[in-house]
C-alpha cells in the first residue's frame, strides 16, 4: 500500500518542544486522515533539531466509490418536477435514468448515482496547509515580509505520496521533495522518493533521525569515554532529553576541569555544568565525589578530533566557576544572621509585605508549632530567623533553585568563622573573611556548640522539602517545624488576599505547599489540629480535597473517601487512619453485611425524619425491649460503644472499625425477626430509638450511607 | 534585496583575515573593523553609535525604532552600552559596567539570515567545521519599549557569543515585516578569539594597547560614581525633567526628540537602581513610567511611517 512522507523544514526548534511537536503532528495527521475517511495500518513521527517528520503507511491511492440509488417521480408526473429531479441527481437528461415499475403506484424513475472516490493526494493536498496552520506550538512567531506563524521560519515542506510530490503550498512555501542534512555536515539538498530513501540519505548527510537512537547515541558514547578513563558518569535523563535536540548528529566529547574548583560546593558545581553549560557531570568511582571532568556532546564532528571544541568549552566553564567561587568567596565574608535585615528590602508580595515580614511571622508559627513536634523552640525559632537569608546572596541570585542548600553551607561556615584560628572542614577554607558581628534575635541565644549549629544549618536547608513528589520529607523536628511554619504562613496569607489556585493557574504553588503540609504530618505522625492554624474555612476545605486527591491516586474507592470525609475532623493523621481502617473493614465479610444492614437502619429514620412528630432525641428505653433480636442489638450496641469509645481515645481506627463490624450478627438478626411497625406507638418509638443509637455510633467512624453498593 | 550566499573560501580581505594570515588572533578593533565590512557587504548602513546613553544596543532608535513600519531597513553600528548595575570596579574579569555590543538590523529579515550571520563568524576566525556552533532557545523580551521577539542564543563552544531575535513587537505594535536582529557581545566573542580569560588583558589594537589600557580606569571611577557619588536626589529630579520634557515632545508629534528623553528617563532609573535607593514599589513605578514614555514613541513613530496603519493603545 501507498506511504506518505512529511517533512516541515525549519530553523531551529527548541529543544524542550520538539518531543511533543513530534507527538502532536502524529495525532493531528491521524485525525485529519480519519476525519477524511482513512484507516492507516501505521504511523509514526519524529523530531530533530530542524525537522518534524511524519510516515504513513497503508493508505490507499483513492477512497473506494459510493454507488447510491435515488428515486424520482412517477413516468407521469408534471414536467416541472421531472426537470427538478434532473437537476437534483445531476443528470443532463432524463434519458439517462431507469424506469422502475410498480404494480401499486405505477411506474416511476430511479437514477444511479456513482459518488466517485477521492484521490489520496487530493486529500492531502488540503490537510497539510490545515496541518500546518493549526499545529499547537507553545509560542510561535511571523517572519520576512509573510504572514504564516510557526515556531521559527518554516524553509520547506516535504510531502511525497506513493512516489509524487504532494502539490500544496502555504505562504509561498511549495511542497516538493526535497530535503536537507547536518547545517555544517550536509552536502546540500537532496531529493526524496520515499521514507527509507529518505532516512538513508539523511544518514549520509550526518542527521540521526529518531530521537531515542540519538539519545542512545550519547549514552553509549559517554560511558565509553568515562570508562576509559575510570570514570562513573552521571545520568541525568532530563538534560538528555535537552541535548539530544540541540544535535541532529551527536558527537561526545570529554573535557577537563580545574582540580582546584573541587572545593566548591559539589551542588554548585554541578548546576553550573547542568543548567548552564548543559553538561554532564562525571564522577570518581574512588572518591565518590565529582571528578574534574565534564562531558559535552557537539553537534559538529571537528576536523580536529574535537581539540578545540574540549578546550574552547573548558575555558568557557572555567569562566562560569571563577563566577561562582567569587560568589561563594564574597557571600561568606559575611554572617547569614547579618543578612536577616536585608529581606525587608526584599517584596514577597504586594499585599503580604517583604520577605522580612514572612519570617517574622514564620518565627512566630514555627515556635507555637516546636513543642508539638518535640523541637526546641528557641532552635525552631532561630532556624526560622535564618532560613531566607540565603536568598540576599550572589550565590542564590545567580541560582535560585540552591535556596536552602547555600543557607546550609553559609551556615556552617559560621562556626569556621567564629573559630579565631579558622580550623575547620577543609571543603569550608578558602573564604577568610573578617569575623562578623552577630546579633542574635530576642528569643533565640546564639547557637551553641557544632551540633546545635548542624540542626539549624540543616532546617536552613530542609524546610523547603518536600519540593515535589518524589522528594523526601524533613525528619528533624526542627526542620519540620519550620518546613510547616513557611507553608502555613504562605497557604493562609495568600488565601487571606484571595489569591486562591485556579484550574489554570497556581503561580505561588500552593497546591504543592498544601501537599507538603499534608505528607509532613502524615509521614512524621503528627496530630494537629489543622482549624486551629488554618482558620480560613476555604484553606481548610482546600487542604482537605488535595488530602482527597491524594487518596484516590493511591487507590481508595472514592465512596469510601466520602464516608470517611463525612465526619467532621481536621487531624490529617486521624482522617488517614480513617480511611485506612473503613477500606480494611469493608473487605471482611462482617465489614461489607453491616453495610447493608447500617444503610436499611439508615433508610427507615430518613423515611421517619419527614414526619413532623417525630424526634431523634429520644433514648432508648431497656425497658420497652420487648422481642430477642431487639434486646441482644441493645446489648450488642453497649458493647459496642464501649469499644468504639476506647478504641477512638487510643485512636485506633482498626480495632474501632472491628467493634462496629461485631455488630454484624444483632444487625442482621433484628431486621430479620423484629418488625419496627409495631401497633404499640411506644414500642415502635423505642424501636426507632435503638436505630438512631445505631446510626450515632457507626457515624462516629464513618457515614456508611455514603458508600456504593 | 535578499541574495543568495553560500559559504565558502574567504573573498574579501579584511583586518581579520589580514591578522590571521599573519597567524594572530584578531584584535578587539579587528572584529569591529571586520563585522562593519561584512554587514556594509550586506548592504547595511554603517551607523555610528548613539549619543545618548543606552543600556543596550536595541535601544537605538535605528532598531527600536526603524522595526516599526513598513519600510525597508539594513543597518549595523557599535554600541556602548551603560548598565551601571553590573560595574565591579575593574575587579571581575567578566562583568563589566560599560560594554560594547555590535548591532545588526535587517528588515524584512532575509530568509537566510542564519548563514549569513555564520558566515560573519567565519569571517572573524571561526570556522563551524572546528568548533561547536548552537542555535539554542531564547526568547527575548524588552517590556520598557514594550517590546519581544523569538530567537535563540548563539553559542560557540558552551560561550554565548550572540543572540539573534525576530522582533514580533515593538511598543506593543506588531512588526510588519518582521526585522532580524543580531547582537554581537563584543568582549566574550574577543575574549573567546583570543582565548584570554580577563577582559581586561584584552588586545585592543593589535599594537600593545590593551583593553584595560583603554577601559579599567574607566570601570573604577565610574563604579565609585554608580554606587558611591551619585547624587539620588538630583537623579530623581533629573528624571521627573525628562520624564516631562518627553511628554511634552510626544504631545508635540516629534517622536524622535521625545525617543531620546525616554532614553534619558530610562538611564536615570539605571542610576538610580545601581545606588540601591529605589524601593521595590518604586521601582515598579519607575519601570512603569518609562514604559509608557518609551511606548507612546514607538506608537507615534509608527503612525509617522505608515498614516494608514491602525495604531492600538
Amino acid at each position: 500500500m501507498p506511504q506518505f512522507l512529511l517533512e516541515l523544514f525549519s530553523e531551529e526548534i527548541p529543544a524542550r518542544m520538539q518531543k511533543r511537536a513530534a507527538e502532536d503532528l502524529k495525532k493531528l495527521l491521524m485525525d485529519a486522515l480519519s476525519k477524511a475517511g482513512f484507516l492507516p495500518t501505521d504511523m509514526a513521527s519524529f523530531s530533530a533539531p530542524r525537522r518534524l517528520v511524519a510516515v504513513v503507511e497503508g493508505l490507499p491511492v483513492r477512497t473506494a466509490d459510493v454507488r447510491e440509488e435515488r428515486k424520482g417521480p412517477k413516468l407521469d408526473a408534471p414536467l416541472p418536477a421531472i426537470e427538478g429531479f434532473v437537476r437534483a441527481a445531476g443528470l443532463t437528461n432524463i434519458s439517462e435514468a431507469r424506469v422502475v415499475s410498480d404494480p401499486k403506484k405505477g411506474d416511476y424513475y430511479v437514477a444511479d448515482l456513482v459518488k466517485l472516490g477521492r484521490a489520496t493526494a487530493e486529500a492531502l493536498t488540503e490537510i497539510i496547509p490545515d496541518l500546518i496552520r493549526n499545529f499547537p506550538w507553545p509560542k510561535s512567531m511571523r517572519w520576512g515580509e509573510g504572514s504564516l506563524r510557526w515556531v521559527r521560519p518554516l524553509h520547506r515542506i516535504l510531502a511525497v505520496f506513493d512516489g509524487e510530490v504532494v502539490p500544496c503550498a502555504i505562504d509561498g512555501i511549495v511542497a516538493d521533495r526535497i530535503s536537507e542534512g547536518h547545517r555544517f555536515h550536509g552536502t546540500g539538498p537532496f531529493a526524496v522518493k520515499n521514507f527509507e530513501d529518505y532516512q538513508d540519505q539523511l544518514a549520509k548527510a550526518h542527521v540521526v533521525l529518531d530521537r531515542e537512537h540519538r539519545k542512545a547515541l550519547i549514552k553509549a558514547e559517554a560511558q565509553t569515554l568515562c570508562q576509559a578513563r575510570n570514570l562513573e558518569l552521571i545520568e541525568d535523563e532530563v538534560l538528555l532529553e535537552e541535548v539530544c535536540g540541540l544535535v541532529d548528529e551527536p558527537h561526545v566529547i570529554l573535557g577537563d576541569m580545574d582540580p582546584s574548583f573541587l572545593d566548591l560546593p559539589p551542588e554548585v558545581i554541578r548546576l553550573t555544568l547542568r543548567v548552564n553549560q548543559k553538561y554532564f557531570v562525571v564522577r570518581d568511582p574512588k572518591t565518590g565525589g565529582l571528578a574534574p571532568h565534564f562531558i559535552v556532546v557537539s553537534n559538529v564532528k571537528a576536523t580536529d578530533g574535537g581539540k578545540l571544541i574540549a578546550l574552547g568549552n573548558a575555558r568557557v566553564l572555567a569562566a562560569r566557576l571563577n563566577d561562582a567561587r567569587y560568589f561563594w568567596d564574597l557571600d561568606r565574608k559575611v554572617s547569614l544572621e547579618s543578612r536577616v535585615p536585608k529581606l525587608d528590602t526584599l517584596v514577597f508580595h504586594e499585599k503580604l509585605g517583604s520577605v522580612g515580614d514572612k519570617v517574622r511571622r514564620m518565627i512566630e508559627l514555627a515556635g507555637e508549632i516546636a513543642p508539638l513536634v518535640g523541637a526546641d523552640v528557641a532552635q525552631a525559632q532561630h532556624a526560622a530567623l535564618l532560613a531566607k537569608a540565603d536568598l540576599t546572596t550572589e550565590m542564590v541570585g545567580e541560582f535560585p533553585e540552591l535556596q536552602g542548600v547555600m543557607g546550609r553551607y553559609y551556615q556552617l561556615n559560621e562556626i569556621v568563622l567564629s573559630r579565631p584560628t579558622g580550623e575547620g572542614d577543609p571543603a569550608q577554607q578558602g573564604g577568610g573573611g573578617t569575623p562578623p558581628s552577630v546579633g542574635s534575635v530576642d528569643s533565640s541565644p546564639a547557637p551553641q556548640g557544632s551540633t546545635n549549629n548542624q540542626v539549624i544549618a540543616d532546617a536552613i536547608r530542609d524546610h523547603y522539602k518536600p519540593v515535589g513528589p518524589s522528594d523526601s520529607v524533613p525528619s528533624e523536628p526542627v526542620a519540620i517545624a519550620v518546613a510547616l511554619a513557611d507553608k502555613l504562613d504562605s497557604l493562609t496569607g495568600f488565601f487571606a488576599i484571595g489569591e486562591k489556585p485556579t484550574g489554570s493557574g497556581d503561580p505561588y504553588a500552593l497546591r504543592r505547599a498544601a501537599l507538603g503540609v499534608i505528607r509532613i504530618l502524615r509521614d512524621r505522625c503528627i496530630h494537629f489540629q489543622l482549624t486551629h492554624w488554618v482558620p480560613n474555612h476555604s484553606l481548610f476545605d482546600f487542604i482537605l480535597e488535595r488530602l482527597r486527591v491524594a487518596l484516590r491516586d493511591e487507590g481508595f474507592a472514592p465512596d469510601v473517601l466520602e464516608a470517611a470525609f463525612a465526619i467532621p475532623d481536621d487531624d490529617i493523621v486521624r482522617i488517614v487512619a480513617r480511611v485506612a481502617a473503613l477500606a480494611k473493614v469493608l473487605k471482611t465479610e462482617d465489614g461489607a453485611n453491616l453495610v447493608a444492614g447500617l444503610k436499611r437502619g439508615a433508610n427507615i429514620l430518613r423515611a421517619e425524619e419527614k414526619k413532623a412528630e417525630w424526634s431523634k432525641d429520644v433514648a432508648v428505653d431497656a425497658a420497652l425491649l420487648a422481642a430477642e433480636a431487639e434486646q441482644g442489638l441493645y446489648q450488642g450496641l453497649e458493647v459496642a460503644k464501649a469499644a468504639v469509645t476506647k478504641a477512638l481515645g487510643a485512636d485506633d481506627y482498626d480495632a474501632a472499625m472491628v467493634a462496629l463490624a461485631n455488630l454484624r450478627q444483632p444487625v442482621d438478626a433484628f431486621f430479620d425477626t423484629v418488625l419496627i411497625n409495631d401497633p404499640n406507638p411506644a414500642i415502635r418509638l423505642n424501636r426507632l430509638a435503638l436505630l438512631v443509637d445505631l446510626q450515632n455510633t457507626s457515624e462516629q467512624i464513618a457515614d456508611f450511607s455514603k458508600l456504593a453498593g | 534585496m535578499t541574495e543568495s550566499l553560500t559559504p565558502k573560501v574567504q573573498q574579501h580581505e579584511t583586518a581579520c583575515s589580514r591578522a590571521l594570515a599573519a597567524g594572530k588572533a584578531p584584535s578587539f578593533q579587528d572584529i569591529i573593523l571586520t563585522l562593519s565590512d561584512y554587514w556594509a557587504r550586506q548592504g547595511c548602513v554603517i551607523l555610528q553609535p548613539y549619543d545618548t546613553e543606552v543600556g543596550a544596543g536595541t535601544l537605538h532608535p535605528a532598531t527600536t525604532l526603524r522595526a516599526l513600519g513598513p519600510k525597508e531597513w539594513r543597518a549595523a553600528y557599535v554600541q556602548p552600552s551603560r548598565r551601571p548595575k553590573d560595574g565591579r570596579y575593574g575587579q571581575n574579569p567578566n562583568r563589566l559596567g560599560h560594554y560594547y555590543q555590535y548591532q545588526v538590523i535587517l528588515k524584512p529579515n532575509p530568509p537566510n539570515l542564519q548563514e549569513l550571520y555564520l558566515y560573519s563568524l567565519y569571517e572573524i576566525g571561526i570556522d563551524p567545521t572546528l568548533h561547536d556552533i548552537r542555535f539554542v532557545e531564547d526568547d527575548w523580551e524588552n517590556p520598557t519599549v514594550g517590546a519581544w521577539g523569538l530567537g535563540w542564543e548563539i553559542w560557540c563552544d558552551g560561550m554565548e557569543v550572540s543572540q539573534f531575535t525576530y522582533f514580533q513587537q515593538v511598543g506593543g505594535l506588531d512588526c510588519k515585516p518582521v526585522s532580524g536582529e543580531l547582537t554581537y557581545g563584543l568582549e566574550r566573542l574577543a575574549m573567546y578569539v583570543q582565548g584570554v580569560q580577563n577582559v581586561y588583558d584584552l588586545d585592543f589594537n593589535g599594537q600593545g594597547v590593551s583593553y584595560g589600557d583603554v577601559f579599567l580606569e574607566n570601570e573604577r571611577q565610574q563604579s565609585v560614581f554608580n554606587f558611591e557619588e551619585s547624587d539620588p536626589a538630583m537623579l530623581k529630579r533629573w528624571f521627573e525633567d525628562a520624564e516631562r520634557m518627553c511628554t511634552h515632545l510626544r504631545e508635540k508629534n516629534l517622536a524622535l526628540p521625545a525617543f531620546d528623553w525616554a532614553l534619558k528617563c530610562s538611564h536615570l532609573f539605571n542610576l538610580l537602581d545601581a545606588r540601591g535607593v529605589v524601593s521595590p514599589t518604586e521601582r515598579q513605578s519607575y519601570i512603569a513610567r518609562v514604559r509608557e514614555q518609551a511606548k507612546g514613541c514607538a506608537v507615534l513613530w509608527a503612525q509617522s511611517q505608515s498614516p494608514a496603519q491602525e495604531v492600538a493603545h
